[in-house]
Order: structure tokens, then C-alpha cells, then sequence
């Protein structure tokens, strides 16, 4: 069964002078239980998207499902079956931890003891301060309750919008390991995301940028699907490298990446050929071996290519 | 040569809580400085002391050679400031928004008109330049808000997580601005979540509860700790922390 189906969604903003298109024709079926992210970074769309399925926004067109029910004449029935986390913390300051936790399974008809084995694990994380104040909570902890808040009502669903975002590498690993728990439990779960690196722990991805659906597939696929060959270059002097990387005639694209640079081939040229040409310059200390690329890599590549070949790429490929 | 950044056991403590526990840094001349720790680590509060936004509770720091206990209005004139959420004024033009921030910091009209050319130039911003700076997209904002912030060419600039969500082009069109910078011999003081950044830096400090719990070039802490990334470098550090965020 598909959880989350959405249909050539066209969202703009703005006057008719100037209009700002967040979302252009965006297309996607979820299957129950599967973890999808949604991969952009700021202004891709990701926000919008996520508020028109979840019954907040209404799309200017297009059609969208949520557990077979549409997102415009079936709203109160999924708002009842879809948690939903925003990514701006929107959760009550001045309850307490408890009192917070209380409110919404209030709403929802329901009661904490009813639902608690979802959320124990990381209820528990936080129930030592369960008196406090929500607003005197710290990012992380704030983050562990309005995830509490979210599933107290036992979701089908779950929207989680950015809830890395700005949170360090090592809170964010352990938020992606709650992720993986929730998912056991049969949850299905749209998490949006402008990290990267974060996609290969979904299932699928959809990568998106201003509006536009680039791919969607699993992070394996997305990474098959990048067929040039990807060098990693380094040398002692790493900008002035770049600057030269960028400049031979054989360089698709090069850019930094960490440690490395990432030199993308056209066709036709090979890691000998870079090697001559790094040799007739100043460089020392050059090291070039094959790298294996990643979703960012991806991201990249597809961010720039042509706009018409991106638009082929519209329909979900499941 | 003379140190851009010192701090000698600088501390800052809140009632009984010790935000930034006796640290001890230097950061040299046009280097690219590294600052990076766990949320709640401390940094936010370091750099408040660096910028002299925030006194010190004891302990002793230097900032383009000012002491940032008792001369913190000359620090404000010798460093450039610019972070993910402080941005431009999206109501005024990108050209008016360089005029207003070079006028601020008292730059002459023959050279806030010769410069603004230039960065337009640099960051291809010409055909926008009577554009509001709310019709940008993101990616465009960021570029040029660092380089509002560098437009009075201070000695040292302190980068709050300058690319956050922004995306992996211009993540890495704005990091060519700042080897830019670096080149032209400001000090760059940068601090990140992306790990890949960290090893864009000439030299990165780790804070953990507090306190620096390394300081060395990526290379460096890489061997120390025996990994292969600076990901692991910092999840082998933060993991230790007591003051856990979560």
C-alpha cells in the first residue's frame, strides 16, 4: 500500500508580478514503512511540501494522499493518523515537559500510558526533567520531546521537517538511530534534511532543489546513476590545486570535497592524463586515486545539468 | 609575527555554570581558523568574549592586539561579523545594504563606490546590484553578506556556521570567497557542523564541556587520534562530554 502518494504538486507564493515557485510539479509515492528523505537545502521546497501533505497549506494544484485519504477533503481524518514536526520548535515554553506531553495526547484522545511503549526510548531520555520548563530545555532534549509530542497519538505517518538541522554530528547520529527504531514499529517516516551525508541512511530519497525534483531513488541507485569517472587530488597547496583542477581541459566539474578535491572526467579523458598535467605544474606533494562518489557528488551533478534533463526526472521511479 | 587571536585561561561563567572553562588559543595572522565543539559545548559564548559582546568572567584575551576586557569598541572596528541568521536588510537594495554596513564602519564615499564595484564584480552580483536583497536566493544572501562583512577589510572575521542549509555548490563557491579572504591576509575564524569544512581550515579546535579538548591542523588531529576523517576525530571527542545535550 502506498502511505504517501503526491501528484504533479504546484505550490507559488507571492503577487502575480512576482512570484515565487516553491514547488514545480513534484511527484512521489511512499510505500508503507519505508523511510524516505527529502534531500535540499534551504528554499528547495521542503517545508511546503511537507505542510500541504500534512493538511496545512493547500497546493495551487496537483493531488496528494496520505494512508488513502486526500490531503483537501480528507483533512480532519489525517490529522488524526500524521505526526508532524516542525522544524521550528512549537512546542509550549512555559508547560512542563509532562504537562506538554499530556496536552497533546489530550488532543489526540488518548493518554500517555496508552502509547507509552513508542516512546519510551526516548521519553526516557528526558524524564528526569520532566518538571522542567520545555523552554528551559537544551536543543537536543527539546528536540527528544517534540519527537515524544509527535507520536503520543501513534502516527501512521510521521513528518519530521529538518529536525537535524543545526544540531552537532554527534546528536544528530543519535537521532537517526531513534529513526531506525520508530521504523521497526512499522512507521512510516518522511524526514527532510539539507545534510547530504544523512540520505544514505533512508531507504529512498527524493533530491530536491528550488522546487524541482532532481531524482528519486535509493542512495544506492542515486549513487549507481553517476557515471563519469570521479578522481580525489590532493596537494600541499590545496586552493591553488582547485584553481588548476577547474582549468584542465579534461574536468567536467572539480570542487572540494573534505580532504580532497573531487575532479569529475568528461569522457575520453583518464587519471594518467590528470597526472601529466598536475606534473608540468608547481604542485607538490599531488596524490590522485579513484573515489567512489557519494550522494553529494550526485546533488551536485544534477544540480548542473541542464534544466530540461532534470525535468525528465519527475516521476518516481518505483 | 603577531598573533590575530590570543586567549590565556579565558573563562566565562554563568551564576555556578562554566560556559567557557580557562581556555588557552592562539590563531596566527591570514590563517583559517577551525572552531568547533558539540551544541552547548561553549563556543557561542567564546566567541561572544572575542567579538566584545561579552566580558569575561576571569582570564585574559587579545583580539587584533586589543584586550577584549577593556577595549572592546576598537575590537568592533578590526573584526568583520556575520552569522547564518543575521543577514542583510531584505528591504533595502544589495547596493544599499553594502553603502549602509561600509558607512557604519566610517569608509569614505570614493571608497565604498570603487569597492562596491569590485565585490559586484567578484561575486557576479552587477545585474542585480538595485535588486532588493529579499528577492536573492539564499545561496547569493550568504555570499554577500560575507562579503558586507569584509567590505572594511578588517583584520579578522568571525564566521558563525555561514552555510548552514545552504546548498553544496554555493557551500563551496563561498568557501573559494574565503581562501579569498585568507590570500588577502584576513584571519578567517570559522566555526561549522559539516565536517567536510573542517578540513578546509589551516587549523581546527575541538571545544568539549567547556573547555578545548584539541587543537591542531585536520592533519594532525587525524593522526593523533587514528582515524580517517575529521567526522571521527570529533564524534571520538564529543562523545566524552559530560555536559551531553541531549
Amino acid at each position: 500500500m502506498k502511505s504517501v502518494t503526491a501528484q504533479d504538486l504546484v505550490k507559488t507564493y507571492g503577487t502575480k508580478k512576482d512570484v515565487v515557485t516553491a514547488l514545480n510539479n513534484v511527484s512521489f509515492e511512499v510505500e508503507q514503512g519505508e523511510l524516505f528523505g527529502i534531500i535540499g537545502p534551504d528554499g528547495a521546497g521542503k517545508t511546503s511540501l511537507f505542510r500541504i501533505l500534512t493538511t496545512l497549506l493547500l497546493a495551487d494544484s496537483g493531488r496528494a494522499t496520505v494512508d488513502n485519504l486526500d490531503v483537501v477533503k480528507d483533512l480532519k481524518a489525517i490529522r488524526k493518523r500524521v505526526g508532524y514536526m516542525p522544524g521550528r520548535f512549537s512546542l509550549y515554553q512555559d508547560l512542563t515537559v509532562a504537562e506538554n506531553l499530556e496536552f497533546f495526547a489530550t488532543i489526540f484522545e488518548t493518554s500517555i500510558q496508552e502509547n507509552y511503549d513508542l516512546i519510551k526510548d526516548i521519553y526516557q531520555q528526558i524524564e528526569p526533567f520532566k518538571d522542567r520548563r520545555a523552554g528551559k530545555l537544551s536543543g537536543g532534549m527539546k528536540q527528544k520531546l517534540a519527537l515524544s509530542c509527535a507520536l503520543i497519538h501513534r502516527p501512521g505517518v510521521l513528518f519530521l521537517d529538518e529536525p537535524t538541522t543545526g544540531v552537532d554530528a554527534v546528536s544528530r547520529k543519535e537521532f537517526w538511530d531513534m529513526l531506525k527504531t520508530l521504523k521497526r514499529q512499522g512507521i512510516t517516516i518522511l524526514v527532510s534534511t539539507p545534510y547530504m551525508d544523512e540520505a544514505s541512511l533512508c531507504d529512498r530519497v527524493a533530491l530536491i532543489q528550488t522546487g524541482n525534483i532532481l531524482s528519486i531513488d535509493s542512495p544506492a541507485g542515486i549513487v549507481d546513476n553517476f557515471k563519469p569517472t570521479l578522481l580525489a587530488v590532493r596537494a600541499n597547496q590545496m586552493y591553488p590545486l582547485l584553481l588548476d583542477l577547474q582549468r584542465y581541459e579534461g574536468a567536467r566539474d572539480a570542487y572540494a570535497f573534505g580532504e580532497y578535491h573531487h575532479l569529475v572526467l568528461k569522457s575520453g579523458f583518464n587519471e594518467a592524463g590528470v597526472r601529466s598535467y598536475l606534473d608540468r605544474s608547481a604542485h607538490e606533494g599531488v596524490e590522485i586515486k579513484p573515489s567512489r562518489p557519494v550522494i553529494e557528488d550526485c546533488f551536485i551533478a544534477l544540480m548542473k545539468q541542464p534544466t530540461g534533463a532534470a525535468a525528465d526526472n519527475h516521476q518516481p521511479s518505483a | 609575527m603577531q598573533d590575530a587571536i590570543t586567549t590565556r585561561n579565558l573563562t566565562k561563567t554563568f551564576g555556578s555554570f562554566t560556559a567557557v572553562d580557562a581556555i588557552t588559543f592562539h590563531v596566527k595572522k591570514g590563517e583559517i581558523f577551525g572552531f568547533l565543539g558539540a551544541n552547548g559545548a561553549g563556543k557561542t559564548t567564546a566567541m561572544r568574549m572575542l567579538c566584545g559582546l561579552s566580558f569575561p568572567t576571569s582570564g585574559k584575551a587579545t583580539v587584533a592586539g586589543f584586550d577584549v576586557a577593556t577595549e572592546t569598541e576598537k575590537i568592533k572596528r578590526s573584526i568583520g561579523y556575520m552569522s547564518q541568521k543575521f543577514s542583510l536588510y531584505e528591504d533595502l537594495t544589495v547596493r544599499e545594504n553594502i553603502r549602509f554596513y561600509a558607512g557604519i564602519y566610517g569608509k569614505s564615499r570614493a571608497f565604498i563606490r570603487e569597492k562596491t564595484s569590485r565585490v559586484l564584480q567578484q561575486l557576479r552580483l552587477e545585474n542585480e546590484a538595485d535588486k532588493l536583497v529579499g528577492a536573492l536566493p539564499l545561496g547569493w544572501k550568504q555570499k554577500l553578506a560575507f562579503s558586507v562583512a569584509i567590505f572594511h577589510e578588517p583584520e579578522i572575521v568571525f564566521l558563525d556556521e555561514p552555510t548552514g542549509g545552504v546548498d553544496p555548490v554555493t557551500r563551496r563557491e563561498f568557501w573559494n570567497l574565503i581562501y579569498e579572504a585568507a590570500g588577502d591576509g584576513i584571519t578567517v575564524f570559522v566555526t561549522t557542523h559539516y565536517m567536510d569544512e573542517a578540513e578546509y581550515c589551516d587549523r581546527v579546535s575541538i571545544m568539549v564541556d567547556g573547555k578545548i579538548g584539541a587543537l591542531d591542523s585536520p592533519k594532525g588531529l587525524k593522526e593523533t587520534f587514528g582515524v580517517n576523517s575529521m567526522d571521527e576525530v570529533f564524534l571520538k571527542l564529543a562523545r566524552g562530554a559530560k555536559r551531553s545535550d541531549g
